[in-house]
């Protein structure tokens, strides 16, 4: 179980990724080895992941980035299953999440440009299996981006 | 734009797996020297390809056992600023990320909870109340997967 040192290692931690163990201990208040050990510990059962380096698309010329919330015809006993494993072939889509509610499946795409994400939409997208509904959200702009939890 | 070649693909798909990774130990995974894995790293960050890094936890282990995605549609008739509902929508910790969208909704967020009762407790007196917010739809993230990307057909 976490106890409120641990807790306060990972609000300082997820607020500021790149610090190291060392700085981390310091802004917590606590020992260098006290801290090492902590975080160990975290990482061995799991509750720290891994640090990922955050790869901005825009800027090596991906400008869009569209939400495609698709519905699938569920009466084909398959349909996630394989609509899931194609879906993870189109490389310009970097996330795939299934859902409970009147959405299936979210994808998001991206693309160089507005013709670039008509080609992969109608080449690669529609042509999906199982598909029943597909809406599009196109993102405008990130207000929160952190995705910190309350911790 | 930067332009990549194959090493900095590596390196860049390397990083976006493990950020902790020291560029001596990329150098020689990849064939390069400390100082030039270093330089090449560096490049990545200032052309912005490589944007600050993210902690990665469990966030079931750490109690919040629900994500939930929420679709907004802003009720236009009270002339509400866009920069209010931001503001606002930003402040609620349980408010992970927030989208300003075109579509169907005008704003997506992800939300996490301890459990469904306690998402109802952030629908109702933190996202309900929102200067502006109209119509919501939710939908409960069940699984999730985040994918290389295209960073081999960039040159």
């Amino acid at each position: 179980m976490l106890d409120d040192m641990d807790r306060r290692l990972l609000r300082y931690w997820q607020a500021e990724p790149s610090l190291s163990p060392g700085e981390l201990a310091d802004r917590c208040g606590m020992s260098s080895g006290k801290a090492a050990r902590r975080l160990a510990r975290m990482e061995e059962t799991g509750v720290v992941q891994g640090v990922a380096a955050v790869v901005n698309w825009a800027a090596l010329g991906y400008a869009v980035e569209v939400s495609l919330r698709v519905t699938l015809d569920k009466t084909q006993s398959t349909a996630f299953d394989s609509f899931l494993a194609e879906a993870r072939r189109v490389p310009e889509v970097i996330e795939v999440q299934t859902f409970l509610g009147r959405v299936d499946v979210r994808l998001s795409v991206i693309a160089r440009d507005m013709a670039h994400y008509q080609e992969i939409y109608r080449r690669r997208i529609l042509s999906l299996p199982h598909i029943a509904d597909i809406e599009a959200l196109m993102h405008v702009a990130r207000i929160k981006a952190e995705e910190t939890l309350p911790l | 734009m930067i332009a990549l070649d194959d090493l900095d693909r590596q390196l860049v798909l390397a990083l976006a797996r493990d950020a902790r990774q020291s560029a001596s130990a990329l150098g020689k995974r990849f064939g390069l020297s400390q100082p030039a894995t270093w330089r090449r790293i560096r490049r990545l960050e200032e052309a912005g390809v490589l944007a600050g890094r993210r902690l990665r936890l469990d966030a079931e282990r750490l109690g919040f056992g629900v994500t939930v995605f929420l679709g907004i549609k802003l009720a236009r008739k009270g002339g509400v600023s866009l920069e209010d509902f931001e503001r606002a929508v930003s402040a609620i910790p349980e408010v992970q990320t927030v989208e300003h969208v075109l579509g169907l909704y005008d704003y997506r967020l992800r939300v996490v909870a301890r459990d469904l009762p306690d998402f109802e407790r952030v629908l109702r007196r933190r996202i309900m109340t929102l200067p502006g917010a109209g119509e919501v739809e939710a939908n409960v993230l069940l699984s999730e997967e985040r994918l290389p990307g295209p960073i081999g057909d960039i040159r």
